[in-house]
């Protein structure tokens, strides 16, 4: 063959790989490209977000306890003048003539004996009210006039029971869901393409005893697995979802084992055989490379599972730990309010409803991408 | 087939032994114990009671005392119950959930069957859509939002159905719980029977029966049964977790199941009642594997055990 | 005489994912009653499309324009229902593929007088009596006990067979046959085609025979239809269609035989392989409990000499152990017996020491889809044995050497960073035998090469194997079905059955003179159905 070494070598044409094609194909699906975006935004705002709410996940608001979700500031109209006849009374006066103008509450506390002043600190205390300023003192300090900047607060979502603000804490809870969703999937699946795929090429006896020890977990009672990583890791979330993704990844092993047998079974892997290949280099160039389409599907349909899986746990009260919150945290607590205060329920589940809804499509999508049946 | 029958049996017995080997000493080296309570117990009546459930003995000791009732059959006493054995709180709790899990299954299979055969026909019709929409919808929204919302809008709203609770098993007390049982496994059973049914309508062999100009419905029978297959055997496991009942059904709509002892048990360090659970599951487990082994049997006569 | 089945200006076409496929564009086909009709053409003419959407079968994403008439009755835009009524009854289909067009999962007996009880209004009970009585039509032995088996327990042939009684149930006028014998073996090819000419002169319907196959055709057709990508470029009476071509693509379909015959190898050329006595073993049913196992001796005893520049073909049908063979003598399957490979003996070899010779010593698998790993491209394919055997190789130089491998087997360079799928099956055949040929081997074995492709591709890649031979004095083991092929490449045949040898010796005297009556059989039934050489 070393006559042809003087032709000329064309440059080559780029192919499209099997890749592309399902990038194309997946471009191509609607209802995947939406949900790619949706989850892009959910995450985004969850990285973000938390930063531009203008208050802390875990400030609480004492006067805003179960404030529903509203689109226009807090405090109401309505609700300024009893707030701060409220106030008035806490520090041992009657409120008179309240008015409200220029973001500012004015009134007169009128009291038997002169006011100390220094209980004005209740104004700026309260969530509703800046620091307040005497204007007049009258009748020897027994009646003062005070102002009060409002200060105008906005809870888009609404406050929780305990007063803090629900969106914030709603994009927090996100951060954790998500971030436990990827961690504890990327761990099943390492633990799951390494185990599959050494049983499945291993073949024979040390795949029947692998195969074997799967199918005991299998039958091991899923909650009792997790009950004890709690107890053991104690409530470290981290710790915990590495935990939990080592149990998620006996259905991983299954997959890919199976389709390293069938991959194993493959003429291009004879061919390989035939070139004297070693066992590595099949792996590494034929086996894993084909065995990476099921895998990427089954990762986009293991995250929402594990973020279900949380929110189960959060439910059953082994959750994430107070301050820290997680989707699941939230629509537990919502549940328990649901009467008067639907929107704590409402909002933290459409977050993570449309996560896993925007998961599955994707995973739906990727997997006819991959795996095309009508070509 | 009874052969086959009998051999799994038998190959099950060192699983199950397997797993309450792991289970007990998984338990066991979990920190905290039974009597653990808030107001630390007396010293002497601390000592009576580990006397008394033989925690006084050594771990090995104690494990081949339990391994020697459970042969006979004895699930030992509740550590947390304290005046019921372990026996009488699945005979209990038991018939509870696997009514509701029997039912919940039945619907599901019913349900999910007819709604991904409708949809498998309709391929990319309003129909199909809504069927994968449904479906998606039945998996991503958990169990314990649909609850409570359903506890609201029909046992609060509309008081039509009782909010919980048993009632001796009412058929009106039942609908809640079994729909929000049902409603996941509708939407697995819808969209696995859509899917092996649009790769069985496309096979070679409902071609024929096409190209025979067969009516409708015998082209139905046929290309579900070879649908079923893959819905079997997701069933098998799905039964077994169905049937051993619902931690979050059972507590939200305060039904008096077993579900709920996996969770109390534990957390309790109830040695016993978790030891108990676990065989419980491992043996639903087991034998709904084996039932669809043969099921799979039944249906397809290319899988015949020897 | 006006035809039985008359279809005019139909249009198939498909909307698939990189846009719409047209298929079929505007064709006319007549049957008349009684005749036999062939539709020839090689894959991707549309021939099998054309007679799906004729019968209502085509796939969820086709749609159909145009006519199809039985009787003058329009059949295109009936609804189910209505169509039904002819489908199964007077127009009926049988398929390629006898393996699956069963239901696996209901005894034959059930699936048999499935159209007897929709169409001819019979009782299951009568239908089951009259499903034996179909079976016995269609020669399937022990009909009565047969009835009650499963699609698995028959071979392919029987199942072809079931496929075709139940097509006959109920006296069609028409029965469409696509591609009836392709997946069976020679001999099982040539009963079942006796059976349908007989079973046409029984009951006097026509038959459409949509076939690649133009020996078939000959021996078959009273007219041809020649087609090619969707549409009709010839027809005719078929012996005048045979005997004067007017179209240049039939007369390149008729002229595609593989011709010639090899020269022979001088007696003093070296024995590069010489095995002796091979066995391979199949134990089956094992497993932590199963107590029955079975030895299935899928190669019991063979000799297999190959000098360089020779080419020994192995012969036989499927399961008669010629792979395994192949793959033994490579020490790609566990054997016993003794396999030199230029005076080294192969079997003490562990897979390491074995490693620097499998340069010299190559295969050619038949499938050139699953053969080529998917997602890697066609250069990484090709120059995976230099990444085994010249590690030292740079990516510049190996991409260099992929090119002079890709001119070896006449495929235009500048494609080796495509992927298997952007090629066409004959080049994907090629791009094989070149990672075969890059490692410039002794020896090649080359396993059905030829089999899975149309046949003027067939003869492209038998004329690239011959020239490949002749310029590097490679010894070929050549392992196919496929007689025709066999006879244009070989110098010496070996016929194999049941993993023995049945007859061996030069590829005149197996032709001219084969002592064997299962010789004799495979001969007759491979060029019987193939065209006379002129």
């Amino acid at each position: 063959m070393t006559d042809a070494a003087a032709l000329p070598v064309t440059a080559p044409v780029v192919g499209r790989s099997l890749w592309a094609d399902a990038r194309t194909r997946l471009l191509r699906n609607r209802a995947a490209v939406v949900s790619m975006v949706v989850l892009g935004l959910i995450a985004l705002a969850c990285l973000v977000g938390p930063a531009l709410t203008g208050h802390a996940y875990d400030r609480v608001y004492p006067d805003y306890v179960r404030a529903p979700a509203s689109l226009t500031a807090y405090p109401f109209p309505e609700q300024v003048i009893p707030a701060a006849e409220r106030i008035a009374a806490r520090a041992r006066a009657k409120a008179e003539g309240a008015t409200v103008a220029n973001g500012a509450v004015r009134l007169a506390l009128v009291a038997a004996r002169p006011i100390d002043e220094r209980l004005l600190a209740y104004f700026d205390r309260s969530d509703l009210f800046g620091p307040a300023k005497v204007l007049e003192r009258q009748e020897e300090g027994r009646r003062l006039v005070v102002e009060a900047p409002i200060e105008y607060r906005t809870f888009l979502f609404g406050t929780d029971s305990n007063g803090r603000d629900l969106l914030t804490r709603t994009l927090i809870a996100g951060r954790v869901s998500l971030a436990i969703g990827l961690l504890a999937t990327v761990v099943a699946i390492l633990i799951g393409v390494v185990y599959g795929a050494v049983s499945g090429y291993a073949g024979g006896r040390v795949d029947l005893l692998m195969m074997r020890f799967v199918d005991i977990l299998y039958a091991l009672p899923f909650i009792f697995f997790v009950i004890m990583l709690v107890v053991f890791f104690g409530r470290n979330f981290v710790l915990m979802f590495i935990a939990v993704g080592a149990v998620e990844w006996l259905d991983m092993a299954r997959i890919v084992r199976g389709q390293t047998l069938s991959i194993k079974r493959q003429e291009y892997v004879q061919a390989a055989q035939a070139l004297g290949a070693t066992p590595s280099g099949i792996l590494r160039r034929h086996v894993i490379p084909n065995t990476l389409g099921p895998v990427i599907v089954y990762m986009t349909l293991l995250v929402p599972k594990v973020i279900l899986l949380e929110s189960f746990l959060s439910f059953l009260g082994l959750g994430v730990q107070e301050p820290l919150t997680s989707w699941g945290v939230l629509i537990a607590e919502g549940a328990k309010n649901i009467q008067g205060a639907a929107y704590m329920l409402v909002f933290p589940s459409l977050f993570l409803i449309a996560t896993l809804f925007a998961l599955n499509f994707i995973g739906d999508g990727l997997r006819d991408a991959l795996d095309p049946k009508d070509r | 087939m009874l052969p086959f029958i009998l051999r799994r049996l038998v190959s099950a017995i060192p699983t199950l032994f397997l797993i309450v080997t792991i289970a007990f000493f998984l338990i066991r080296v979990a920190p905290g114990g039974p009597f653990d309570l808030e107001q630390p117990l007396e010293a002497k009546v601390m000592e009576n009671l580990r006397r008394i459930y033989q925690l006084d003995r050594s771990l090995p000791e104690q494990y081949l005392l339990y391994v020697g009732a459970l042969l006979r059959g004895d699930f030992g006493p509740s550590f947390y119950f304290r005046d019921f054995t372990i026996a009488e709180l699945f005979a209990s709790g038991l018939p509870v959930s696997m009514t509701l899990g029997g039912l919940a299954l039945l619907v599901a299979v019913l349900i999910g069957g007819t709604l991904g055969t409708v949809a498998a026909f309709r391929q990319n019709s309003a129909v199909d859509y809504a069927v994968v929409g449904l479906g998606t919808f039945g998996l991503t929204i958990p169990n314990f939002v649909v609850a409570p919302v359903l506890q609201i809008v029909f046992g609060l709203m509309l008081a039509w159905l009782p909010v919980g609770g048993w009632n001796g098993g009412a058929v009106r007390s039942l609908v809640l719980p079994v729909i929000v049982l049902a409603l996941p496994q509708i939407a697995v059973v819808a969209r696995m029977i859509r899917a092996s049914m649009i790769e069985a309508l496309r096979s070679n062999h409902i071609r024929t029966l096409r190209s025979l100009g067969l009516p409708t419905h015998v082209v139905v029978r046929h290309a579900l049964r070879g649908a079923v297959l893959p819905v079997v055997s997701y069933l098998g496991p799905a039964a077994a977790a169905l049937l051993t009942g619902s931690v979050v059904v059972e507590s939200i709509f305060g039904l008096p199941g077993v579900g709920r002892y996996f969770v109390e048990g534990a957390l309790n360090r109830d040695y016993t009642l978790v030891m108990g659970t676990v065989v419980l599951v491992a043996v639903f487990v087991l034998v709904f594997n084996l039932l669809v082994d043969v099921l799979y049997a039944v249906i397809d006569p290319r899988v015949r055990y020897e | 005489m006006t035809p039985v089945l008359s279809i005019r200006g139909l249009q198939v076409r498909f909307r698939t994912g990189d846009g719409i496929l047209h298929a079929v564009r505007g064709v006319d086909i007549d049957v008349a009653k009684g005749e036999t009709v062939a539709v020839v053409g090689e894959s991707g003419s549309g021939k099998s499309q054309t007679m799906m959407a004729a019968m209502g079968l085509l796939a969820a994403n086709g749609t159909v324009e145009g006519s199809v008439r039985y009787r003058g009755e329009e059949l295109i835009g009936l609804q189910p229902r209505a169509l039904n009524r002819y489908r199964g009854s007077k127009l009926t289909m049988i398929f390629q593929e006898p393996m699956t067009s069963l239901d696996p999962l209901y005894r034959i007996g059930d699936q048999l007088s499935l159209p007897l009880v929709a169409h001819g209004g019979l009782s299951k009970r009568q239908a089951l009596a009259r499903a034996v009585e179909l079976l016995e039509l269609v020669r399937v032995p022990d009909p009565a006990r047969r009835v009650n088996a499963y699609p698995h327990e028959l071979s392919g042939g029987q199942r072809q067979r079931v496929m075709i009684a139940m097509a006959l149930a109920n006296d069609p006028d028409v029965l469409i046959a696509d591609e009836p014998t392709t997946a069976l073996d020679v001999t099982v090819q040539a009963r079942i085609l006796d059976l349908l000419r007989d079973l046409q002169g029984r009951l006097g319907m026509s038959i459409v025979f949509i076939t690649h196959d133009l020996g078939v055709v000959r021996r078959f057709a009273d007219r041809t239809y020649v087609m090619r990508h969707g549409e009709v470029v010839e027809q005719g009476a078929t012996a005048a269609l045979f005997a004067a071509p007017a179209h240049p693509y039939t007369r390149m379909l008729i002229d595609a035989e593989p011709r010639g015959r090899k020269a022979p190898v001088a007696p003093s050329a070296p024995v590069v392989l010489d095995a002796r006595d091979v066995r391979v073993t199949f134990h089956t049913g094992s497993g932590l409990f199963g107590r029955t196992r079975h030895e299935i001796r899928a190669v019991d005893g063979v000799d297999l000499r190959v000098r360089a520049g020779e080419t020994v073909g192995v012969v036989g049908e499927s399961g008669s152990g010629k792979s395994t063979l192949g793959r033994a003598v490579l020490r790609l399957q566990e054997a016993s017996g003794l396999v030199r490979f230029e005076d080294r003996n192969l079997m003490p070899l562990e897979r390491g020491e074995l490693r620097p010779l499998r340069r010299r010593m190559q295969m050619v698998f038949q499938d050139p889809f699953g053969s080529l790993s998917p997602r890697m491209t066609a250069g990484e394919i090709v120059t995976e044995g230099l990444l085994v055997h010249e590690p030292a190789l740079s990516r510049r130089e190996r991409d260099r050497r992929a090119a002079q491998a890709f001119e070896e087997v006449r495929l235009d360079p500048s494609g080796r960073n495509r992927y298997p799928h952007e090629f066409s099956g004959g080049q994907r055949q090629r791009i094989a035998i070149a990672r075969a040929m890059i490692l410039a081997p002794k020896l090649v074995v080359l396993d059905e090469p030829t089999s899975a492709l149309d046949r003027s591709v067939q003869k492209e890649i038998v004329e690239l194997l011959r020239d490949l031979q002749t310029r590097h004095g490679l010894a070929y083991v050549f392992i196919s079905h496929d007689l025709a092929v066999v006879r244009a490449l070989a110098d010496e045949i070996v016929v194999m059955k049941s993993g023995r040898v049945v007859e061996r010796g030069d590829v005149e005297r197996i032709f001219e003179a084969p002592r064997e009556a299962y010789t004799r059989e495979l001969i007759a039934a491979a060029f019987l159905a193939a065209p006379v050489e002129t």
